[in-house]
């Protein structure tokens, strides 16, 4: 009876093998995927480097669902930029164009203006309360790349989050049943 | 080995990395164009300078425009924004940029033109320091791709002075 038990033994041992196998190959997806992410943090010093385009404020420019990559490098803002900003007291950042800039003689301050190229009239009216400029801390980034569509991806999950759920088990299932 | 999921899989992963490859060719293909552009802004008048309630000083103004803008358009392109911005020094603040006019140049057939008109925006000063203020008017223009890079630039067009006393 000696064989029954040996075999039984080889076949658990492979199991277990190929189970810590998926798991550590679903954990090297997950960290690789986390060095890319912060690795682009590092290299753009934006602490978001990728933004998906949430309204139409700025079409026909950018539309909903667009990406867009940013850099924040040390240089000034200057009028023209598409900059993307956050205001107190709102949490989603908006991506808009810098209309006017006033940059002080004495401790090079900045106070910025920014309009989206589709509405009306300028963003005063999306600032905190009373406030009338941007300054350089309300500033994660300026736009510098573009990339259409892809970002509907998030948008789709992020309002619909069964399918992200159905995406995650059904990635899971094939990472766990795959076999070489 | 080669199941329908795996082969799905290898075809998705080939037309994504095409897909991708063809993306950034399209951008590269930009460093390629050398545009010239040809522009023209003048103030024609100034419609009216007083001072705020707030104590600032605005200006609106009259402009008379011209541009020959084709040379930026790439097969890449999908719109020019230009606008034209004042640039002036003052006491307090080493740089003033302020927009006036922008405009949106959706192609090729509609990037050469002329037109007289008046500010969208008023020139605002933080402050009251416009009296007989040298104005440096200078066009931007803000290449917007189908996909890939940005490409700004801008070019001095003219300068005007802004008159001793309010209107």
């Amino acid at each position: 009876m000696g064989w029954i038990g040996e075999s039984v033994e080889s076949i658990r041992s492979l199991q277990i093998r190929h189970l810590l196998t998926q798991i550590v190959s679903l954990g090297m997806i997950v960290t690789s995927a986390l060095i890319i992410w912060k690795g682009l943090m590092c290299i753009t010093g934006s602490e978001s480097p990728v933004v998906v385009v949430l309204s139409g404020s700025m079409e026909p420019g950018f539309k909903r669902g667009d990406i867009l990559f940013l850099h924040m490098s040390k240089d000034p803002i200057r009028a023209g930029e598409i900059v993307v900003f956050h205001v107190d007291g709102r949490e989603i950042p908006i991506v808009h164009r810098v209309i006017k800039v006033h940059e002080r003689q004495d401790t090079g301050e900045v106070d910025i203006l920014t309009k989206g190229d589709n509405n009306f009239g300028d963003d005063r009216l999306l600032y905190a309360h009373g406030q009338l400029w941007l300054q350089q801390h309300h500033i994660m980034g300026r736009a510098v790349g573009f990339l259409p569509y892809v970002g509907w991806v998030t948008i789709i999950m992020t309002e619909k989050p069964i399918i992200k759920y159905l995406l995650i088990g059904a990635l899971g299932l094939l990472v766990i049943t795959s076999k070489e | 080995m080669h199941s329908f999921v795996y082969r799905l899989n290898t075809l998705v992963t080939f037309a994504a990395v095409l897909l991708a490859m063809l993306c950034a060719a399209a951008s590269l293909l930009d460093a390629f164009n050398s545009p010239t552009v040809h522009a023209h802004a003048e103030v024609i008048k100034i419609n009216r300078f007083r001072k705020q309630l707030s104590g600032n000083d605005e200006v609106s103004l009259a402009l008379n425009i011209s541009m020959d803008l084709r040379s930026l358009f790439t097969w890449n392109t999908k719109q020019v924004f230009i606008f034209l911005a004042a640039e002036y020094e003052t006491s307090k603040n080493s740089l003033n940029q302020i927009s006036l006019w922008d405009h949106i140049v959706p192609d090729k057939d509609h990037a050469k033109f002329q037109a007289q008109v008046a500010n969208k925006y008023p020139l605002i000063d933080q402050g009251s320091n416009l009296h007989g203020k040298k104005v440096e008017l200078a066009l931007h223009w803000h290449v917007m791709p189908r996909t890939g890079r940005m490409i700004q630039d801008k070019m001095a067009v003219s300068s005007f002075y802004l008159p001793g006393t309010y209107t």
